[in-house]
Parts: C-alpha cells; sequence; structure tokens
C-alpha cells in the first residue's frame, strides 16, 4: 500500500482564522483504499483539516496534493477535486426543497452532465446499497436523522467520488439510529473506498480503521495502528483523551 | 446615513427600520389604518359635503367602471386606467426585481468594489424622494436619452423599489442555512449553479411575504406617475373630475379600486404560501 503515491497528502500546513492558529505544521498522507480514523477533544482542528481536503477551507501555507491536484485558493481544478472528494457533514445538509431522488441526481445532472435517466438509475443503486431503497420520493423532512445521514452518504456516492470525508457524522443522531449509519460506512470500507473520518466512535474505529491520527490544539499528535492506538500509545496527551471517551 | 456609518461587509444588513415603522410598514396593519381612514373620511366628508350642499351623484360612476351595449360587457374608463396601472406596475416589478437581484448579489458578491457600489446605490435611492427621482427620470435624464414619459415612469419605480426588493432578496438568501452552500459545493457545483438550483427556491419561501408587500407599495407608489400626467388609473379619475365636478365620488371610487386590487394580492399570496408550505 505504501508504494503508491498517497492520495492525500499534506506537508507542513497551516492554517489561521484571524490570528487565530487552527493548524499547526500538520504532516499527513493518507493512499488510496486507506482508512483513517481522526480523533481529539473539541476544537483541537479535525474538522478544519478534512475540509481542507475538499476546499471548504483553505490552508495558509504547507502544501497539500490530493490525487495529483495541488490544492490552492486559486486552483482551477478545485470543482475537479470536489467531484472526487465526498463529504459528508455531521448536520446531513441535504437539499429540503428537493426529494430524496432529486437530492442524489442533481450533482450528476448539473456537475457531471449526465441525463436524468441514468443519474436516477444509479441514485437508485446507491439508495439500495444504503438500504432505504423505498423512500427515493419522499423530502429529507420525512425522514428520521438516520436515514437522512444515509441518503447524504448515498448523494456523495452518487458523484463516484474516490474519496470520502466524514465529519462526525453520527454524533447528531438519536443514539438508537447511529448503528444504522455505521453499518453503512462499514460497508462502504469493504468496498474498497478511500475513507477520513472524524468520529468518537471507537468501536467503528476498532473495525475499519487502518490508521488511528489522534489531534491536539491544532496538532498531529499520534498517528499509529489502531493496536497499538488502543493499546499502547505513546502520547499522554492521547491516553487521557481515550480513557475519558471509553469510559462511557 | 453616511457610507461610512455603513460596514461594507459581506451581505451585512442595513439597519433594520424602527418597531414602530415596521409595524405600521405590515399587510395587515396598512389595510386596517387604510380602512379606518377611509371610513373616516367617508364619514366626515359625507357630512361636510351634506352641509355644503355637495350634489352625489353615485349612480353616475357605474358607467365609468363598466357598461354593458349590444357587444357585451365594456369597461369604463376607471377599469381600463386600472388596466393601465396593472401594466405599469408588472412591468416595473419585473424591471425591479432584475435589477434587485444584481444588487443583492453586487452585495453578497464579497467583492469590495461590488459592495460599495451596491450600498452607495441604495444609500441614493433610500434617501431621495420617489417624486424627486420621477422628476430627474422625466425632466433630467428624459430629454438627454430620448425617454417618454411611459418610460421615465416605469424606471422611476423600477430603480426606485429595486433598492427595497434588493433588501428583500439578500435576506431572503442569508436566511438560507450556510451548510447548504457547503453541501453544494461538496459535490462540484458552481457559484451560479448554487444559487439558481439550491439557495434561490429555498429562499423564495421567506420572499413571498415581504415581496407582496412590496407589490402592494409599487402598485399604490404607481399613483404619482399622474402628475407627469401618464394614463393610469389616477390620471383618468382626475381626467373624469375634470369633465364632470365629481370630485368626491371619483376619488373614492378610485381609493376602492386600489384597495380591492392589493387585498386581492394579499390574500392570493396568503394562500400561495399555505399551500408553499404544504409541500415542503
Ligand atoms: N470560521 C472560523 N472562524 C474562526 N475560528 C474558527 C472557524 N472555524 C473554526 N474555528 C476555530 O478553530 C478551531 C478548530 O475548529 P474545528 O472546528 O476544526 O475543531 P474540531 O476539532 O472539529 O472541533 P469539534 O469536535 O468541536 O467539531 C476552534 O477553536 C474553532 O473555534
Ligand atoms: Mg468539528
Amino acid at each position: 500500500m505504501t508504494q503508491t503515491a498517497p492520495i492525500i497528502d499534506a506537508t507542513n500546513l497551516d492554517k489561521f482564522y484571524g490570528d487565530f492558529h487552527a493548524l499547526k505544521d500538520v504532516n499527513l498522507t493518507v493512499h488510496q483504499g486507506q482508512k483513517m480514523v481522526i480523533c481529539g477533544p473539541s476544537g483541537s482542528g479535525k474538522s478544519t483539516l478534512i475540509r481542507c481536503f475538499n476546499g471548504l477551507e483553505w490552508h495558509n501555507s504547507g502544501k497539500l496534493v490530493i490525487d495529483g491536484i495541488e490544492v490552492h485558493e486559486h486552483a482551477k481544478e478545485i470543482r475537479e477535486l470536489r467531484q472526487e472528494v465526498g463529504m459528508v457533514f455531521q448536520q446531513f445538509n441535504l437539499f429540503p426543497h428537493l426529494t430524496v431522488l432529486e437530492n442524489l441526481t442533481i450533482g450528476p445532472m448539473k456537475v457531471r452532465r449526465i441525463g436524468q435517466q441514468e443519474a436516477e438509475e444509479t441514485a437508485r443503486k446507491y439508495l439500495d446499497r444504503v438500504h432505504i431503497p423505498e423512500q427515493a420520493n419522499k423530502y429529507p423532512s420525512q425522514l428520521s436523522g438516520g436515514q437522512q445521514q444515509r441518503v447524504a452518504i448515498a448523494r456523495s456516492l452518487c458523484m463516484e467520488t474516490r474519496i470520502m470525508l466524514f465529519d462526525e457524522p453520527t454524533s447528531a443522531l438519536d443514539p438508537e439510529m447511529i448503528n444504522e449509519v455505521l453499518d453503512v460506512m462499514v460497508e462502504l470500507a469493504n468496498t474498497g473506498m478511500t475513507m477520513v473520518v472524524v468520529t468518537h466512535e471507537m468501536g467503528f474505529a476498532r473495525k475499519v480503521a487502518d490508521t488511528m491520527v489522534f489531534m491536539e490544539d491544532g496538532r498531529i499528535v499520534e498517528t499509529s495502528p489502531p493496536d497499538q492506538f488502543f493499546t499502547n500509545p505513546s502520547s499522554e496527551r492521547c491516553r487521557i483523551f481515550l480513557d475519558q471517551i471509553l469510559e462511557h | 446615513m453616511s457610507l461610512t456609518e455603513t460596514p461594507i461587509l459581506k451581505g451585512q444588513a442595513l439597519p433594520e427600520r424602527p418597531a414602530i415603522q415596521r409595524f405600521f410598514g405590515s399587510v395587515s396593519v396598512s389595510v386596517a389604518i387604510y380602512l379606518a381612514v377611509i371610513g373616516l373620511i367617508a364619514w366626515g366628508s359625507y357630512t361636510g359635503a351634506q352641509n355644503m350642499g355637495y350634489n352625489w351623484q353615485w349612480y353616475r360612476i357605474p358607467q365609468y367602471l363598466y357598461s354593458f351595449t349590444d357587444d357585451g360587457f365594456q369597461p369604463g374608463e376607471l377599469l381600463i386606467g386600472l388596466g393601465a396601472t396593472l401594466q405599469l406596475s408588472i412591468t416595473a416589478f419585473v424591471l425591479a426585481s432584475v435589477l434587485g437581484l444584481l444588487v443583492a448579489l453586487l452585495r453578497l458578491s464579497g467583492l469590495v468594489i461590488g459592495s460599495a457600489v451596491a450600498v452607495g446605490f441604495l444609500e441614493f435611492i433610500r434617501n431621495i424622494p420617489l417624486l424627486v427621482l420621477l422628476y430627474l427620470f422625466y425632466y433630467v435624464l428624459g430629454p438627454i436619452f430620448g425617454l417618454d414619459r411611459y418610460t421615465a415612469s416605469i424606471l422611476t419605480l423600477a430603480v426606485f423599489h429595486s433598492a427595497l426588493i434588493s433588501e428583500i432578496l439578500r435576506a431572503g438568501i442569508n436566511a438560507v442555512a450556510q451548510g447548504q452552500w457547503e453541501a453544494a459545493k461538496s459535490i462540484g457545483m458552481t457559484t451560479s449553479q448554487t444559487y439558481r438550483y439550491i439557495i434561490l427556491p429555498q429562499s423564495v419561501r421567506f420572499m413571498l411575504p415581504p415581496m407582496t408587500g412590496e407589490v402592494v407599495h409599487l402598485i399604490k407608489s404607481s399613483a404619482i406617475v399622474s402628475v407627469i400626467a401618464v394614463a393610469e388609473l389616477t390620471t383618468f379619475g382626475r381626467n373624469i373630475i375634470s369633465d364632470t365636478y365629481m370630485s368626491f365620488e371619483i376619488w373614492f371610487t378610485v381609493a376602492i379600486v386600489y384597495m380591492v386590487v392589493t387585498l386581492i394580492l394579499s390574500i392570493g399570496v396568503t394562500y400561495l404560501e399555505r399551500r408553499y408550505d404544504v409541500d415542503q
């Protein structure tokens, strides 16, 4: 896996919000097919980091190369990049005025210029994949949170993305709906999708992650394989954090 | 208000009108006040007219609204005038909306120059009286650009109301959750695709009520073009009076015609809004 060029390659990334130093000298590589889970306390910069990966935020210095495209604010290829990199948000962010099916077809039709029939076939395929084929004609507000998040995952998949970013995809969900979303994500991981997941669901992390990343205060403090990460993390901060979230 | 007091930030709201103005500006309150004032005037002028021996001739009014001849229904002068008023108002409203959308997008563009131009335009329009704007278009720009009175009137109304409409549009656009922008971006949409397919369709719901108020406002303010004798309801009313001297009857009738039209509009939109809500 390490022989091929990384699909995400971040070198010395720094990011400021005004005076606030949100990312400090971040170095990270993700290879094709890799499943990376990022955790860390609130405000440590996890969202900021993965939002840099699809151009929702811009780093101020350092170098970020994704799928061979160097990412910066004025890159012409930024829209192509976004089509390669899907994003699933904590708050789902479905389009409330469109039906589920339209939510899934609007990207392929308007951005990729695919015909309606083909787009709908793809949409139904992915709705099947996330186990809600029967909801195609409903509006998002008529679905449960778990169903909405699965639609959001399907929406990204419909763009035939090569990398999927998840920003705390289950933390806005009622507890009984978390598993239906995590199950879909595990299945997605098994298809070989490259995934970068910000989550505190350590059960999920144990099941699918091949790399664990711990962030604190804008820095990556620890990067290690899960067995080492959970049993013997090298940093004290990480150990304390894990103790806190695993207590529950 | 000066430009420096208005921070030229991305799409920031102009200072809100005071609560008391908002209260008197709302559709239902306007209608209630309208009715109360009309009632008072009606009662006052009726008794006043009695005292001065005014010769009421209400029976002569219907012919100015409509008549039936061998050819069937014939609209009277006032209805023809109403048609002209509506045509003028609709044309001006469409133009005002297009211009208003441009100004709103300029303000939201985040470009410093864009926002400065937009805010400058808004402050300019907001601080001159409609009548003066009309004179500017008719007596100053008219001769320069060869505008006839009808074109000058439409442009005046369109420019004046575009300022108000742009604020409504901007507020409606801002009312759509930020997450919608991010979701649209993350599937690779351009800014214009995002506006067209994601943001504007959702902001319609927020814009519909204030936009109706604005149409009502526009229809009412269109009466002002009668000062340059553009053929429309108020002008026709005035012409009839100069022929017949029935000023009381005609002005009451004209007021009621305006009121009926604007009421129908408000009721229609309330109904639309409800249907739109159900669809969501
Ligand atoms: N648009 C912004 N403007 C200013 N500061 C910001 C902005 N976005 C994030 N920050 C700050 O940057 C820091 C990192 O934020 P970020 O959202 O990346 O944290 P996080 O690790 O995702 O936290 P959480 O677990 O709460 O989501 C926080 O201190 C936050 O206040
Ligand atoms: Mg976050």
